[in-house]
């Protein structure tokens, strides 16, 4: 990794660099020799490689198949119906009309994935389109994968059984000790946590022990205690997790006082329990930080992590589309969030529209403005671009304009700091941490990881 | 020293009125074969050794064989009339059966083992459009090696059309500097051919141009290459990348593998080699030289940078007492059955079966310090 000396030599004068580290940036393409300025077929074809999920288009598909959901979390209503309200579920005519857009999409790989509300309160809707997409791929012949976002309390035997025959996998939200969960995963009974401990349990029987995985939404109350929240979810028999703010979206941010915090809190928690997650490893226990996975094949690797999150251009439209309760149709979750405030510049349109429509809207074209992070202003001068992405949905609903201003841009700070963190370890060399990390960036297991060999600093 | 049967020896040689390329057949392997007469030699075990014989109208005889090793049944062997230079052109059970094609060159590099000349040598390809003909159907591998075969252009083509017509199953391996390839017609032209079979060894001696045009000698040479990889990668074509290892590619033999990794993932195998000493490797012995027990770490860290990504990697050419021992799985016996020796101190090594051994012409200035035998007792566990 470049120190900040070598940094401004790179920016201003590189043949003050020692010749081997001018050696080391041309090799990677980033200093070009005298004479040269052109980029090989091969540097091409790489970036081509890098951005191969371009030419797909989407592949993730979102049903959101009902917005009813028996908790009420703080950090969560617009995401949520009661229980027994009326007019929150998605019709019929609408699940089969989403289908339709999903194999329009071109992507070889098709990821359907449910989610809510609470999806399991609609378990029938949830069969009926399994059912049709396999129907129609009998003929389409795509790689189709399921997945769903549960509580796990409404998954009984039955429903559980459906999800082992069409592989769908589960994931769930664990927000850490039954005291924190149950705070701020109110159900009426008052009883979350354990009854997703229950559906865990009933959950691994069925699909086996890690047919589950679980992720925390990371509050202001769960920032004091990293290594506990790591250590809940070792104690549950996860071998990884997935660490994530809370999101900045929606009703969300009526309660930010009580559940939000600078983002740069929350990367001083990522660092305490990357670190704890990393003396596991080193200790021999393979766990894994899902997001460092992903963060580490972008800079480790020459190929993508396929994370629609964290692409550019922005995953959002071009990668997933999520198809709401109510027959809209948006570019991603959060633009759905968004909605639900109120916010409808994100709507791409209705789902009875055909896919070539929905991507050709207004609200696709303003996202646009800000979807290509080698484009964006301070992306274009940031020596993280070409391993992170571009947020137009949150930079248009944070800051009004999808360009966003990377200063205040907590999608920025969040970054800045996790490459900052995962460069400065990478640099530091520690033999036993390149392990762990060549693993997770390769996605494999650390025992195949003998040897690193050679990582790239 | 023990191993290396030569290719060549000499014989009283009778009965030709110009070059001639036979088989050689045992008499019983004869009556079954579909060469006319013409084509075959007749081989004969006698008290003083082998003699052969042409049968039918154009009758020649080859006798008094000066090392009886060289000439077995199954081999393809040269005549020369009023010479007595006897040349096996193909080995039967041989692994390291090759093809010349050409003593051309484009490229002039530092430890280059068969020194290129700028002559017209086109009558090659005739021999090796004979030699396919007569190499058994069954032959597993062949080489093809040069100069640089792919100068050859339309004749090449030629050539592999002709071993996918003869030789349908062969694999065969063609040595080349890929710099010709940066033209994407002859690229596509060549690497088409018995596409599946055939894989492109090219040797890549650096990340950066100044490095890898250093060591062909050539300025623009990296480039090229690349753009001849592209081309290759483009055609699916299978290929192997060549590091020959010594004092210029060391320092960055660690970061070429990366480079590898993420310029060139579509490669097949990578084959990280030890300095044959000759030709210019001689000449140039002081720039080159290197002992490989002082490049075991920069050599483990580009192992293990490939293996762990999933590009399979070999070590040729290096014994393995020079070796890092995690090393081991990867070392290869690669050097040619006819350049190959063991020195005396490796007769009574446990490992011998299992190691390269050395180059019939590395001389004591060559070999490593760490050379030594192993006993049983270190592998007790
Ligand atoms: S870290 Fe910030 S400035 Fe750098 S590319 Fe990511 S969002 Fe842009
Ligand atoms: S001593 Fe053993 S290991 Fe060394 S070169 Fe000889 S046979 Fe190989």
């Amino acid at each position: 990794m470049l120190d900040a000396i070598d940094g401004v030599r790179l920016a201003e004068r590189p043949y003050e660099l020692a010749p081997s580290r001018r050696d080391d940036l041309e090799a990677r393409g980033l200093l070009t020799p005298l004479g040269s300025a052109d980029w090989s077929e091969l540097e091409r074809a790489a970036h081509r490689t890098r951005k191969s999920f371009l030419l797909d288009g989407p592949a993730l598909h979102i049903f959101v198949v009902t917005l009813r959901c028996d908790h009420s979390c703080q950090y969560c209503q617009v995401s949520r119906a009661a229980l027994t309200a009326q007019g929150f579920d998605m019709s019929l005519t609408d699940a089969e009309a989403a289908l339709d857009r999903v194999f329009e999409s071109p992507s070889p790989t098709l990821t359907i994935e449910f989610q809510g509300g609470e999806p399991a309160l609609r378990f029938d809707l949830v069969r009926h389109i399994v059912e049709s997409a396999v129907r129609r791929n009998a003929e389409a012949g795509r790689t189709l994968r399921f997945s769903m976002v549960s509580t796990l309390h409404h998954l009984g035997s039955d429903e559980l059984a459906f999800c082992r025959e069409h592989g769908i996998h589960l994931s769930t939200s664990i927000d850490g000790p039954a005291q924190l969960h149950d705070a701020q995963r109110p159900n009426p009974t008052r009883d979350a946590h354990a009854r997703t401990l229950e559906g865990l349990a009933r959950a691994r029987e069925v699909l086996g022990g890690d047919g589950v995985v679980a992720l925390p939404t990371v509050t202001r109350a769960a920032l004091a205690d990293p290594i506990g929240l790591v250590e809940h979810y070792r104690a549950l028999g996860f071998r990884s997790i997935f660490l994530r703010p809370v999101s900045p979206y929606g009703f969300a941010r009526k309660t930010k006082r009580v559940h939000g915090y600078d983002m740069d809190a929350f990367v001083g928690f990522y660092v305490r329990a990357l670190d704890h997650i990393l003396n596991l490893n080193a200790q021999g226990e393979p766990f894994e930080e899902i997001y460092a996975g992903i963060l580490l094949r972008h800079i480790l690797t020459p190929f993508h992590s396929g994370y629609v999150d964290l692409r550019s251009p922005a995953g959002a439209g071009l990668g997933v589309l999520v198809y709401n309760y109510d027959g809209q149709v948006y570019p991603s979750d959060e633009a759905r969030m968004v909605a639900e405030t109120g916010d409808r510049r994100l709507a791409l349109g209705d789902v009875q529209t055909s896919l070539d429509e929905l991507l050709d809207s207004p609200a696709m074209a303003w996202l646009r403005q800000g979807a290509v992070a080698e484009e964006l202003p301070g992306c274009d001068r940031c020596a993280f671009v070409p391993f992170c992405g571009a947020d137009p949905v949150y930079h248009g609903a944070i800051h009004g304009d999808p360009v966003g201003d990377r200063a205040t841009s907590e999608f920025c700070a969040k970054h800045m700091g996790l490459f900052r963190h995962l460069f400065r370890s990478i640099a530091d060399g520690d033999p036993t941490t390149l392990r762990t990390f060549t693993a997770w960036a390769l996605g494999k297991s650390r025992t195949d990881i003998a040897e690193p060999g050679y990582v790239e600093r | 020293m023990t191993g290396a049967v030569p290719l060549h020896t000499h014989a009283r040689v009778s009965g030709v009125d110009r070059p001639e390329i036979l088989k050689v057949l045992s008499p019983e392997e004869a009556v079954g074969s579909h060469l006319p007469p013409q084509d075959v030699l007749l081989f004969a075990e006698g008290i003083d050794g082998p003699s052969l014989t042409r049968p039918g109208d154009a009758p020649a005889r080859v006798e008094d064989l000066r090392d009886r090793r060289v000439i077995r049944p199954g081999d393809v062997v040269r005549l020369r009339p009023g010479g007595s230079l006897v040349s096996v052109l193909y080995r039967r059970g041989s692994t390291s059966n090759t093809l010349f094609a050409t003593e051309r060159c484009n490229s002039l590099c530092l430890m280059c083992s068969q020194p290129p000349r700028d002559e017209d040598d086109r009558w090659r390809v005739d021999e090796m459009l004979r030699v396919i003909s007569l190499v058994d159907r069954e032959e597993l591998q062949l080489g093809i090696t040069g100069g640089e075969p792919t100068l050859l252009g339309e004749d090449l083509a030629r050539v592999l059309d002709a071993i996918s017509v003869y030789l349908p199953d062969t694999q065969v391996q063609i040595l080349t500097n890929g710099r010709t390839f940066a033209d994407a017609a002859l690229a596509e032209r060549l690497a088409t051919i018995h596409r599946d079979r055939t894989v492109w060894a090219v040797p890549l001696y650096g990340d950066v141009a100044r490095l890898h045009d250093e060591v062909v000698d050539v300025e623009g040479a990296f480039r090229e290459t690349l753009d001849g990889l592209y081309q290759l990668g483009r055609l699916r074509a299978r290929v192997e990348i060549r590091v020959v290892l010594h004092q210029l590619t060391i320092p960055r033999l660690a970061q070429l593998s990366a480079f590898i990794y993420r310029r060139l993932p579509f490669v097949n195998h990578v084959a990280l080699m030890g300095l044959e000493p000759m030709g210019f490797a001689k000449t140039n012995r002081d720039r080159l030289w290197i002992d490989p027990a002082d490049y075991q770490a920069e050599l483990a860290a580009a192992v293990f940078h490939l293996a762990a990504r999933g590009l399979p990697v070999s070590i040729y050419n290096l014994p393995l007492c020079v070796l890092d021992r995690r090393l081991w799985p990867f070392a290869r016996q690669s050097i040619s059955g006819w350049k190959n020796i063991y020195p005396p101190d490796c007769k009574d090594c446990v490992v011998r079966d299992h190691c390269a051994g050395f180059f019939a012409s590395a001389g004591p200035t060559w070999r490593s310090r760490a050379v030594r035998p192993f006993q049983f007792e270190e592998f007790a566990a």
